[in-house]
């Protein structure tokens, strides 16, 4: 029985899926060199999609569709919002330059994009194990296929591979951990679960142990996603193998995914567990943090180092997550997690300003990938060199700009409960992240220090030029005035459902 | 708009128009928006010190409107006796110092004044700010402008000394934000300063905060031994630069001591005082002897100004009117001279493209107005009586033999060897024969370096003479501070 509540909460799903088919159509009549008529389309379709999520997260509802299955609540919405337009960005900035690698000779960039977004909302709005299983799986499915679009590049092709079979070894660990939890506690259904395992050894269909090593399964498949030592092998390598675009949408919208899936299974299904398994968040982060930052800082290429980038700021993000429940008090829950979904979006905002600039450098059949192609780039153009000095500045967590708060609240969260291991925790992170200043800044030398190694001018269309300086300006904005999307975070978090 | 506000964003946003619109095509309209930008942010700051209420300890001119509300940050400004000068003396440093980079910078003329207007803006947010959060932003943001002057702008081994400055600083300065945060936790989630002065801390706690906070000062300030970077930088960084560094973002740290360390944390600030006063006093003597066997005259410089800002952290730290107002007329008195020393040796370096003591001999047969100025700039480093740099270092050692005569006599002893480094410095660079080809081909200084040394002369001249205004004005605020530090906090 479908009642009208589902299919309101479904709308925005609906609209992305049925716009997917319809591009995928219309793109057959499409011949312009560059998808104009596709790659608008889309860009229409996308911003449908973000106003109409906007509307639903800034009602503040939250309704419960298809018999619990899934979710519609102001996290959900607003990190969809997030992610459609951060999807939007992504287009804009990648279109040129896969244009110029022969990847846009049909229109499935566009429409693998779309499919890729509808599976991040299916896993964004997932209340159920399944449900957020199959998002999940759609959203790297096409990605997938989005790695291995310029199907005649081998080390695209590579990559391609190394992300499907680690990928898919994932989704296994995923999945069976799914299933031990459902063996544990008889239900998929994440309210039910958390009932389920809140009420003792009695409610539970299985033995604890059971459900302990389900969620042991569920932790690898999630760190898997996210990125973290030592599941994080395969993001070095696709960032670097897949086309630049392509390792933008799976660099940034992806990673907003990502964190609703962890908050909705360890915090919506598995919070009785908490203890268990912000210990291994603890030693997820504390590794991703090590090897993130000591490894990035010896790679010449760009876009690996970045990647190691990624993993250092995920080891960043989980440390929020550690502090949501301290000595058995969850006073601290919003704070931290809203904290934590502040620090998301905006390492989200930042990672689309640095690629945005990449892509741009590397027109005309010339891959922009090593650090030293940089090189000088404030001689060549000073607004693009503001736009990578100012996101790399707030990688690296100075004010005034948006990392440096998504750092404080982190922290913040850490020290608001007294314990001398959160303490400890937080010096830690604050010595990694002097490491982490060290590459950021070695970027922005190349940029301002160095003699520029190429003349060539830097082309780049009216909406790319637009696009990305009002990125490169919004972090800055929102590093001056963050209250704003603070607030908005803490207001989203704290209408869960727990 | 209050006038805080005007004296803080006037030049960013000046800062900001160069940036955004200056092209190297037209330098020149370029320099003339920059002079204007930095002429009307010292004019701004006058109001400040002819408005200012002498008597009083009260924060004046205060300015607050909620800035974060999740985290309870305020934009809060205020000055009082402590900082109202080192407002006024970042706006002043900045004139001078677009004026002496008037000529001397041919590239990139709009970023390179750019730069230094939005340093000064976030210098006096640091001065003015009465919240932790706002003080830490700015304090912290005035690394990328400076990373960038003297990366760019900078000597042959620029990178180095870039690099070298900004992760130094950093370090000690997120140690610091971790201090911060946690006062927050313990206040109840409050950033204000004035709360914190009020907030009871333990004896542990106030140890472990002391030394955080102490990390992020000290290696501002710099102490012995975290001083490494400061001559590293100063030897790399463009004049400009090094004026500005030496003269304000040194007093960054010295102010942070007396804004936080001290009224936060009164007994672990006693119960360590011993510490900051020994590595005072080896800044004070030994650094003063390294100084000595320089070769190259911006590293002399640099080390100079570790053993003056010595006498600043030591006046500091023996508790006493005479010690605490004695060690902020250094602070000011050393921002005017060293500005002036390191100004000097740009007038030499921009002609002749050499730091080194040995390629100069005889200047002032070739130079005589020159030497003239860098004669009396030399007299007031070595605290020549008359000079601003004679006020501070006496009220500090007068303080001192106070507080221990042994303490007192090393400090004093310092003097000794300010003079020698300082006075063997000008014998070799200016006095004697002329000593090259080079030092003969000298012309002396035009109309616009006579224009910012007599400036800075006339500052020189007139807080030697007559420090009435500047020590009047910190009275109250320094008897306040030290009532504040009397009181044990313990509970």
């Amino acid at each position: 029985m479908i009642d009208n509540v589902s299919w309101v909460v479904a709308y925005p799903e609906i609209l992305l899926l049925v716009m997917a088919c319809v591009i995928a159509l219309v793109d057959l009549g499409v011949t312009s060199p560059l998808r104009s008529l596709t790659h608008w389309l889309t860009l229409l379709t996308l911003a449908a999609v973000a106003l109409l999520t906007g509307v639903y997260a800034s009602s503040g509802a939250v309704n419960l569709g298809f018999g619990g299955m899934v979710i519609s609540d102001p996290m959900g919405n607003w990190l969809k919002c997030f992610a459609a337009i951060a999807m939007m960005v992504t287009l804009v900035y990648g279109r040129a330059y896969a244009g110029a690698r022969d990847m846009l000779r049909g229109g499935e960039m566009f429409t693998l994009s779309l499919f890729a977004l509808l599976g991040m909302f299916v896993m964004i709005s997932g209340h159920n194990l399944l449900v957020i299983y199959l998002g999940l799986e759609l959203l790297t499915l096409s990605s997938y296929a989005l790695v291995a679009l310029r199907r005649d590049d081998g080390r695209a092709t590579e990559a391609a591979m190394k992300y499907f079979v680690l990928g898919a070894l994932a989704s296994g660990f995923l999945l069976y951990g799914m299933s031990l939890v459902y063996g544990a506690t008889g239900t998929l259904d994440l309210g039910q679960v958390v009932r389920a395992i809140a009420g003792g050894e009695e409610a539970l269909a299985g033995s604890p142990r059971v459900l302990m090593l389900g969620l042991v399964f569920l932790m690898a498949g999630l760190a898997f996603k996210l990125g973290v030592v030592p599941f994080h092998m395969w993001v070095p390598d696709v960032y670097h193998g897949a086309p630049t675009a392509i390792t933008l949408i799976i660099a940034g919208a992806p990673k907003l995914a990502a964190f609703a899936i962890v908050i909705r299974l360890l915090v919506q299904g598995l919070l009785p567990l908490v203890v268990d398994w912000q210990q291994m968040l603890a030693v997820l982060a504390v590794a991703s943090l090590l090897i993130g930052n000591l490894a990035a800082i010896a790679q010449t290429n760009i876009k690996r180092m970045l990647a190691f980038s990624t993993i250092a700021q995920m080891g960043f993000m989980l440390l929020g997550l550690i502090a949501g429940v301290a000595g058995g008090e969850g006073a601290n829950m919003a704070n931290a997690y809203g904290s934590v979904m502040f620090y998301v979006v905006s390492y989200v905002l930042t990672t689309l300003g640095t690629f945005g600039v990449i892509l741009l450098l590397s027109r005309n059949g010339f891959e922009s990938e090593q650090i030293s192609d940089l090189a000088g780039l404030n001689q060549r153009s000073p607004l693009y060199a503001g736009v990578m000095a100012i996101c790399m500045f707030s990688l690296a967590g100075i004010p005034p700009l948006v990392g440096f708060y998504a750092k404080l609240s982190v922290l913040q969260a850490l020290l608001a409960s007294p314990e001398p291991v959160y303490i400890g925790l937080a010096v830690f992170a604050v010595v990694m992240s002097l490491i982490g200043a060290f590459y950021y800044l070695r970027l922005v030398k190349v940029m301002y220090f160095d003699a520029p190694t190429q003349t060539a001018a830097i082309e780049a269309g009216t909406d790319v030029r637009t696009v990305l300086s009002l990125n490169g300006a919004l972090v800055l904005v929102l590093g001056i005035v963050p209250g704003g999307l603070m607030a908005l975070c803490a207001q989203a978090i704290s209408a869960l459902i727990i | 708009m209050g006038l805080l506000s005007l004296a803080i964003w006037t030049p960013i946003f000046f800062g900001v128009v160069l940036l955004a619109l200056g092209r190297d095509e037209h330098a020149s309209a370029v320099r003339w928006i920059a002079l204007v930008g930095a002429v009307l942010s010292l004019l701004v700051t006058v109001p400040l010190y002819t408005g200012f209420e002498l008597g009083t300890a009260s924060m004046q001119f205060a300015e607050k409107a909620v800035w974060i509300e999740r985290f309870n940050i305020h934009y809060h400004l205020a000055v009082d006796g402590i900082s109202l000068w080192l407002v006024l003396l970042t706006a002043f440093i900045t004139v001078i110092v677009v004026i002496a980079g008037w000529e001397v910078i041919t590239e990139r003329v709009n970023q390179y004044m750019g730069a230094f207007l939005i340093l000064s803006g976030l210098m006096i947010g640091v001065f003015a700010s009465m919240d932790a959060m706002l003080f830490y932003v700015f304090f912290e943001a005035t690394l990328i402008p400076m990373y960038l002057i003297i990366g760019i702008w900078g000597g042959p081994n620029k990178i180095y000394a870039a690099f070298k400055f900004f992760l130094y600083t950093l370090l000690g300065s997120l140690l610091m934000l971790v201090a911060l945060i946690y006062l927050y936790s313990q206040s109840g989630g409050s950033f204000d300063l004035a709360t914190w002065h009020r907030l009871p801390l333990g004896g542990t706690a106030q140890t472990l905060l002391f030394f955080a906070f102490f990390a992020a000062f000290a290696v501002k300030v710099p102490m012995w031994p975290v001083h490494t970077w400061l001559p590293d930088v100063h030897v790399e960084a463009p004049t400009g630069g090094s004026a500005v560094l030496a003269a304000i973002m040194l007093k960054l740290g010295a102010y942070g001591f007396l804004r936080f360390s001290l009224p936060i944390l009164p007994d672990a600030s006693r119960e360590w005082a011993w510490l900051i006063i020994t590595l005072s006093l080896v800044a004070v003597i030994y650094v003063g002897l390294v100084a000595m066997v320089q070769k190259d005259m911006k590293k002399l410089v640099a080390y100079s100004s570790v053993a003056h800002m010595g006498f600043v952290t030591l006046g500091f730290f023996v508790f006493s009117d005479l010690g605490v107002s004695g060690g902020i007329v250094q602070m000011i008195a050393h921002g005017f001279v060293s500005a002036a020393m390191f100004l000097g040796i740009g007038v030499l370096y921009d002609r002749v493209h050499s730091r080194n003591i040995a390629d100069y001999g005889g200047v002032v047969n070739t130079m005589p107005k020159f030497a003239a100025f860098a004669l009396l700039f030399t007299m007031a480093n070595c605290g020549l009586p008359g000079t601003a740099g004679f006020v501070g270092e006496w009220m500090v050692i007068l303080a001192a033999v106070k507080f221990n005569f042994w303490i007192g006599l090393l400090a004093a002893s310092a003097l000794i060897f300010g003079a020698a480094y300082s006075l063997w410095m000008f014998k070799r660079v200016y006095l004697g024969e002329t000593g090259n080809d080079h030092v003969k081909a000298l012309s002396d200084i035009g109309a616009r370096e006579m224009l910012v040394m007599s400036l800075l002369a006339i500052m020189v001249l007139y807080m030697g003479i007559h420090p009435k205004p500047f020590t009047d004005v910190m009275d109250a605020s320094v008897a306040e501070l030290l009532r504040h530090v009397a009181v044990s906090k313990l509970n």
